[in-house]
């Protein structure tokens, strides 16, 4: 397997998830998102993941990260976060999460060395879509029907949550003279 | 013990730069995988604006799915790509409930700081 791709993307999508962690900007953040997942797709590229490198990029960043951009414009904060001082008991927490983090990537780096067969002796078995849509519709027929069910919950909880607040506007409104 | 620490610290760069000489295997992946995760979990401890803090979930989310794809493609099995495929389906749903969510908290509320979010510590 190529070696140059993965440390080009791998770059690329580190970058742009530390840009998301950084960002004052709300905006640059989502944008700093959109790179990231579209280096994910690129990572699964390179493992030979075709079908869902191609869903990664529908979904995630045509779907979810435009999602996040056009909340950011529905609310029109302006000007990012505020520059505060972090708590006592948060910064702590930072501090612990990060010296945990670091030994536990140190110690994955060092000692987890994991068994990887050479790739090319390996089958890719995401590769081929027969295969994929042969297993989604014997093997993992029923987990398809509950995703779809649970698609369908979805909706309907956004359209509750959504109408909800319109019908108590209405009557907050009704109430104070019909001004809305 | 500290210094042995420290010199494992200071090597730890040392490793990564050494590391483009070495083929890309399945640990790569798993690091890089942890190397997402870690970030995303910074963002969620760290940021205040609850967009981002969503942000950062999904890409906590999306790191998730990477270790799965390479475990899968070193093994040779499909497992891990369907799965990943339902997580993602998953992933959609949560992420429409979830900024349906915030955005009736912001109508409530007018504001999607999380410091200013705290009804339920009084």
């Amino acid at each position: 397997m190529a070696e140059f791709p993965f440390y080009l993307f791998a770059f690329l999508t580190v970058v742009a998830a530390a840009g998301v962690v950084v960002n004052r900007n709300a905006v640059n953040a989502a944008i700093c998102l959109l790179v990231s997942f579209v280096g994910m797709a690129a990572l699964f590229v390179l493992l030979e993941a075709y079908f869902l490198a191609v869903l990664q990029v529908l979904v995630y960043a045509g779907a979810v990260a435009v999602l996040f951009l056009f909340i950011i414009m529905l609310f029109d904060v302006k000007g990012g976060d505020p520059r505060k001082p972090y708590k006592k008991i948060a910064a702590g927490s930072g501090l612990v999460a990060l010296a945990l983090l670091t030994t536990g990537l140190l110690s994955l780096a060092k000692h987890g060395q994991l068994v990887s067969a050479d790739p090319a002796t390996v089958p890719a078995a995401g590769a081929n879509l027969k295969t994929f849509g042969y297993q989604l519709f014997t093997t993992y027929l029923l987990p398809v029907e509950v995703t779809g069910f649970l698609l369908l919950i979805a909706m309907l909880g956004v359209v509750v949550l959504s109408k909800k607040h319109l019908e108590e506007t209405e009557a907050r409104s009704q109430h104070s003279g019909g001004k809305v | 013990m500290i210094v042995r620490l420290s010199s494992s610290i200071f090597q730890f760069p040392l490793a990564l730069a050494a590391a483009p000489l070495a083929p890309v295997g399945l640990n790569h992946y798993v690091l890089l995988s942890a190397l997402l995760f870690a970030l995303g979990f910074f963002g969620v401890l760290l940021r205040r604006n609850t967009l981002v803090v969503y942000m950062c979930l999904e890409l906590m989310l999306n790191a998730s799915t990477l270790a799965a794809v390479a475990f899968s493609r070193f093994n040779g099995t499909m497992d891990g790509n369907v799965f990943v495929f339902f997580i993602i389906t998953v992933a959609a749903a949560e992420v429409a409930v979830g900024l349906a969510i915030i955005v009736a908290l912001f109508r409530l509320r007018r504001t999607v700081q999380l410091e200013e979010l705290t009804a339920l510590k009084h």
